[in-house]
């Protein structure tokens, strides 16, 4: 009797620990963009997610009785993940983080600084401020960044748990623009780095973990799906397919065919 | 409220409300119908702790941030 092939116990018990926590999904979802809180709540059910994004806002003191995220999405089982977005330098994104420690009352965040609107993309130097002000106040922060393999080494050093280039401008869905260093980041690092933005389609995901990157971070791509709960078990299964083939250890490409029936006994 | 308690003049999310004089911050936020567990308060730029939340009162010209968490990306 021959054996049944079984999973190798690596992918059964696949997991990732960011500043000693440790999740099973490698994916993280954002909760902006969604038609209402319901369809935010059946996507984050598809896409398996464990942790979700959120934003640090106002209250609206004049309508205190709107439905509010936390009463769709519920913070003792899914992980919130504050962020900075919209915030233009360091002053701001500690200012917010302190805020958001309150309200949750936890140290894990993920911080981006941004540049300038049109393109969202991140200050590195104030970026680099912040870390280091916010290492040392205790924060756990997982880092938005360029796709710059020095930077993320700073960031790093700076005391960032995990560092998250973008593959693409936030919101933008053109997929992984550039490999070459999103993989020399993954190799320099020893914090998890994740793909933050960028993400268009369930194949860019994939691209991602089979980069080796520990997991992806996306919002808008399942968000503004035709069907986002659909896209998020695409998201889902993609993130699951590249972490598989990229611990299955992929074929070497050659230039030219080769065969894969035996030319032995050809008649 | 007692007729002659002497109101002051607060700044809550950008917008001016009048208060009893040695409000508990605790006690503004649940006038304002929301509950103190959900959200995070700065007063004039400095975290509350939710801890003191009840114990910290409001000054004339206090600059108040009521923030709670909201979806984002």
């Amino acid at each position: 009797m021959t054996e049944m092939p079984t999973l190798s116990p690596e992918s059964a018990t696949d997991s990732w620990t960011v500043a000693g926590r440790t999740f099973k999904s490698r994916l993280i979802v954002g909760t902006g963009k969604y038609k209402d809180f319901a369809q935010n709540a059946a996507a984050l059910e598809a896409s398996g997610a464990e942790i979700v994004t959120v934003a640090v806002r106002r209250v609206n003191v004049s309508d205190s009785k709107a439905p509010m995220l936390t009463d769709f999405i519920d913070p003792k089982k899914t992980t919130y993940l504050p962020n900075t977005a919209g915030c233009f330098n360091a002053d701001e994104a500690i200012r917010t983080l302190r805020l958001a420690r309150e309200a949750g009352g936890w140290d894990l965040v993920k911080l981006e600084v941004l540049g300038e609107a049109k393109t969202l993309y991140p200050d590195m130097r104030e970026t680099l401020k912040a870390t280091e002000v916010l290492a040392n106040e205790g924060f756990l922060p997982m880092v938005y960044c360029t796709d710059d393999p020095i930077a993320a080494k700073q960031l790093e050093d700076a005391g960032a748990v995990a560092v998250m280039p973008l593959g693409a401008p936030i919101g933008s869905g053109l997929g992984i623009q550039n490999r070459v260093t999103i993989r020399l980041i993954v190799e320099g690092a020893n914090v998890p780095v994740l793909v933050d933005a960028g993400v268009g389609t369930a194949s860019d995901a994939a691209v991602a973990m089979e980069l080796g990157c520990e997991g992806v971070l996306m919002n808008t791509a399942i968000a503004e799906a035709k069907d986002p709960i659909l896209m998020a078990r695409a998201m889902k299964l993609s993130v699951e397919a590249g972490r598989s083939a990229y611990l299955a250890g992929r074929m070497q490409k050659r230039r030219y065919a080769d065969p894969s029936s035996p030319l032995a006994g050809l008649i | 409220m007692a007729p002659n308690t002497h109101m002051i003049a607060v700044t809550v999310n950008g917008e001016t409300r009048r208060v009893p004089e040695n409000t508990a911050i605790a006690h503004l936020v649940r006038m304002l119908e929301l509950d103190p567990l959900k959200v995070a308060v700065e007063c004039n730029r400095h975290v509350v702790p939710r801890s003191t939340l009840e114990t910290v009162t409001l000054s004339e010209g206090d600059v108040l941030e009521i923030v709670h968490f909201v979806g984002g990306g």
